[in-house]
């Protein structure tokens, strides 16, 4: 057999990537920068930690194969901006598109049309580390389907850096659906939510919902008739996005949030409520904890990667 | 039953003795708790020693327990004794996840097969390992819904099978794999201990354990119930049959439907000895003298169903497509379906055996990888059938032979390696679906370095420090930091 099919993805490395791996090297704290835009995610930084920043750029897209390649350093607006001329986008949604790739993966917080397009993690087909030894790892794979090895790009999704600092994704893409409406009114979101075949987006604050459809022209119309008599009419698009605090709850659980004060927009059909003010991390348990512990330790034992950040 | 169990020819596993007094021990061990379900008889340890791939070597002991309190008891009486466990779920796996290596106390989840709760205000259903994925799918079926994933298998493979392999279908093109249909899963840990991964609410704390554990094949624990998410069923379905009569035109119309903007719910493709094959068998109407054709699925809102329909007619002419048939009703959607969630079984028609493969290879590169395929299984006196998710580019190569035949397992073997090859030589990976486990763990270094999988050993690691949860699966032994997974494989396991 021909040796070089030996470890392909190996031998694949842009230079970009291995020049990352350089500077982060093989000891020293190391802090990994994005955009600062939720900088303290997972609690402060470490002051001692030297920033690296993650390389940028968009090195590979196929509209035929519905997969993009991309420096985890590079922007979520630089690449919606490079999709949206093939007609197709990676749904990642961030509260402020100055974010970086890395950077909302890293957090592992899905955007506001999480109930059309699904979680955040599930867009991501093949990641390139840099881990704490400063080697490189390739996990996942460049095709839309793959199930070689374990899944290391579903737990690097949301650890928050510190478990490996992202160097290079490929990211499953969509097309951009033809039309899209934003609709608002004072009916019930739970009841729109039964009504209506995969929306994008419901978000409701209390006293009132709104409701993105997209899809078909015609099917949006449609869908957009039945909320009618339901109690909404088109606009322009939901309020501003709290982007302080994130609790998460069972999607039935949301209904409690009913007549409670305070300034909150939930996602119906999720369970995720957006608030002003910070909501404290949710505990897990014991077991999980151990768990997640010893990964730390396996991966990272002299604990290097993003000091000072907790991902649970 | 033979006193040695069968050699596992070209895995590096050879002949494993047995021990009568510690078999007899960690009977008696399990029977306390199970009863006359912990069992040891021939009849059943041959049952259990084979999946739906080629190799076989018989377990120890085969429980069947009915609820996670005797998983996990089995799980500290298996610690106890010094000897690994194996989940299993139908068998139907495809890659040896579920052959027992190092004479295993097999956990075979068939009686934990009850849909525990169904919860449509948050869209998910509690259910054990042991229900089967198309029974699911039909106890949702009133309600509106369904569980997505939906391999071929389905009317035997279970949620657990399906969990640990992650497993896909035709329908996964627009829908996703297991893994973005299970919201949470109550496991066995390695060590005994019970734990939930993942939950319900919108954002479980921590890390992705849950992520980790789907795709794990039995390596990190086992699955005693799972929330898997419920799919709304699409108001409208259409089901197209195109023909090409040349494969390339057929593939390039594929990568020109997703290029187009659209994402079928299904994008398969058929080659005309699979055609030949389903139709005797199926009689759909598959156009027998065509080459390839395309079974393509659109589902959803109407308007974009049908806009759909009338893209993918424009692209089939661009094409020279032969014909576009449009199912007019249900009865003949499930025809055309019928043929191709049955054409393995149909390949039996032209040779007792066969041996399906599964690789992934960009799109664009799917003409030239079949025309490779085929020229394997000609150099090594094999017939190839190709029936696949064309719209994933996963390749799903048949090699049909007769076992009886002197050397063929061999052949086969080194066919499906060239293959494995050709398709990472393409950019490929080594699985789309069914796995790594025994099959392919040998060839996971042609697609990761030392180093990945080394990365990937620590990961598994943490769940199963000392190697009791499925050993010597889906990591080839030299990436093993510690040698756990060797631990408690018995003397002579491996050569
Ligand atoms: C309350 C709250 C609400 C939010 N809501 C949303 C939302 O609705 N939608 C959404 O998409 N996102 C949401 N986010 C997440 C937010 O978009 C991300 O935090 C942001 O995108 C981070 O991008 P950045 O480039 O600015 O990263 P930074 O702010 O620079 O860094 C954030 C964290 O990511 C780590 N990081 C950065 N780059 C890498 C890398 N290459 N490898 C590993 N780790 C890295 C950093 O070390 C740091 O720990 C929310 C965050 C918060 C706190
Ligand atoms: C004709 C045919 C067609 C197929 N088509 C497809 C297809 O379209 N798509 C596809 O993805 N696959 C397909 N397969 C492969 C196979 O059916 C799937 O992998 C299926 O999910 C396996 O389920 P099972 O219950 O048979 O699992 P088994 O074969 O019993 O086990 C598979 C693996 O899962 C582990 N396991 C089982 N239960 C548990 C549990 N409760 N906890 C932890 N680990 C567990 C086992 O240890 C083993 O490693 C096909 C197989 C056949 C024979």
């Amino acid at each position: 057999m021909s040796d070089q099919v030996t470890a392909s993805l190996a031998s694949r490395i842009a230079p970009e990537v291995a020049e990352f791996a350089g500077v982060v090297g093989e000891s020293g704290p190391v802090a990994v920068v994005g955009a600062r835009t939720h900088w303290h995610v997972g609690g402060a930084a470490d002051a001692g930690a030297r920033e690296v920043q993650a390389p940028c750029g968009i090195w590979e897209h196929e509209p035929s194969e519905m997969t993009v390649r991309c420096g985890a350093g590079t922007t979520v607006a630089e690449l919606g901006t490079h999709l949206a001329r093939t007609g197709q986008m990676v749904p990642l949604d961030p509260v402020d598109a100055a974010a970086t790739v890395g950077g909302v993966l890293a957090c592992g917080f899905s955007g506001h049309r999480r109930l059309r397009y699904g979680y955040v993690r599930d867009l991501v087909l093949q990641t390139r580390h840099v881990d704490a030894t400063g080697k490189v790892v390739t996990a996942g794979g460049p095709t839309v389907k793959n199930v070689s090895g374990y899944d290391l790009p579903r737990l690097l999704v949301g650890s928050l850096g510190t478990l490996g600092l992202l160097a290079e994704v490929i990211l499953r893409t969509l097309p951009v659906p033809p039309a899209a409406q934003w609709l608002v009114g004072d009916g019930d979101p739970f009841a729109a939510f039964d009504l209506l075949y995969r929306p994008s987006s419901i978000l409701w604050n209390g006293s009132h919902a709104w409701i993105l459809l997209e899809g078909d022209p015609v099917d949006v119309a449609a869908e957009a008739a039945k909320l009618v008599p339901a109690g909404f009419d088109p606009c322009d698009g939901p309020p501003p996005i709290p982007g302080t605090g994130r609790e998460s709850m069972r999607p039935s659980d949301l209904r409690v949030l009913a007549g409670t004060g305070g300034e909150w927009l939930a996602e119906v059909g999720i369970g995720l409520v957006h608030r002003h003010e910070p909501v404290p991390a949710a505990p897990v348990s014991s077991a999980n904890a151990a768990l997640m512990d010893q990964l730390k330790q396996r991966l990272d034992p002299d604990h290097r990667l993003n000091p000072g950040r907790r991902a649970w | 039953m033979p006193s040695r169990s069968a050699v596992l020819v070209g895995y590096g596993l050879g002949v494993v003795s047995e021990d009568a007094a510690a078999d007899a021990a960690l009977l008696a061990d399990l029977r306390r708790v199970l009863g006359s379900r912990a069992r040891d008889n021939d009849f059943e340890r041959g049952l259990y020693s084979r999946d739906g791939s080629i190799e076989g070597s018989p377990p120890a002991i085969v429980c069947l327990p009915e609820t996670a309190a005797e998983v996990a008891e089995i799980v500290r009486i298996c610690r106890r004794h010094g000897r690994p466990f194996l989940a299993r779920g139908s068998g139907t796996g495809l890659a040896g996840g579920a052959v027992p290596v190092g004479r295993p106390v097999v956990v075979a989840t068939s009686k934990m097969d009850r849909i525990v709760e169904v919860d449509t205000a948050n869209r998910v259903a509690w259910v054990e390992p042991g229900v089967l994925n198309l029974d699911l799918s039909r106890a949702l079926a009133p309600q509106g819904f369904h569980f997505a994933p939906d391999p071929s298998s389905q009317q035997v493979c279970s949620i657990g099978g399906n969990i640990a392999n992650n497993s896909g279908g035709p329908h996964c093109l627009a829908y996703g794999v297991t893994t973005a249909h299970i919201a949470a899963l109550e496991v066995v840990l390695p060590s005994g201990e019970t734990t939930t991964l993942g939950g319900v609410e919108a954002e479980p704390a921590g890390l992705d354990l849950r992520g980790l554990f789907v795709g794990s094949e039995g390596t990190m624990g086992i699955a005693t119930k799972a929330a898997v998410r419920l799919t709304p069923n699409a108001p409208a379905v259409r089901t197209l049959l195109l023909d090409f009569d040349d494969v390339s035109e057929g593939s390039a119309a594929v990568s020109a439907i997703i290029a187009a903007g659209l994402v079928p719910s299904a994008l398969e493709m058929m080659d005309q000895r699979a055609i030949e094959i389903v139709e005797a068998f199926a009689h759909a109407g598959y156009p027998t003298g065509a080459a390839a054709v395309l079974l393509v699925e659109l589902d959803g809102l109407p308007g974009g169903v049908e806009a759909g329909v009338d893209i993918v007619r424009e692209v089939a002419l661009k094409h020279h497509v032969g014909h576009v048939r449009v199912a007019a009703d249900d009865e003949e959607r499930a025809l055309l379906w019928k043929g191709r969630k049955n054409a393995f079984g149909a390949v039996a028609r032209i040779k007792p055996d066969y041996y399906l493969h599964d690789t992934v290879v960009p799109r664009s590169r799917l003409t030239e990888v079949l025309e490779k395929v085929y020229r394997i299984a000609d150099a090594y006196d094999l017939i190839a059938v190709n029936v696949f998710h064309a719209g994933d580019g996963n390749l799903h190569p048949i090699l049909a032979f007769d076992r009886r035949q002197p050397g063929v397992d061999e052949r086969v073997k080194a066919a499906g390696r060239d293959i494995v090859a050709a398709s990472i030589e393409a950019g490929g990976v080594l699985s789309g679906e069914h796995g790594i486990g025994l099959e392919k763990r040998d060839y996971m270094g042609m697609l990761f370095s030392a180093h990945d999988m080394y990365t990937q050993d620590l990961v598994r690691e943490t769940f199963d420090p000392d190697g009791f949860a499925n050993p010597l699966k889906v990591i080839p032994t030299g990436s093993r930091c510690s040698d756990s997974f060797h631990q408690h494989v018995p003397e002579g396991a491996w050569v």
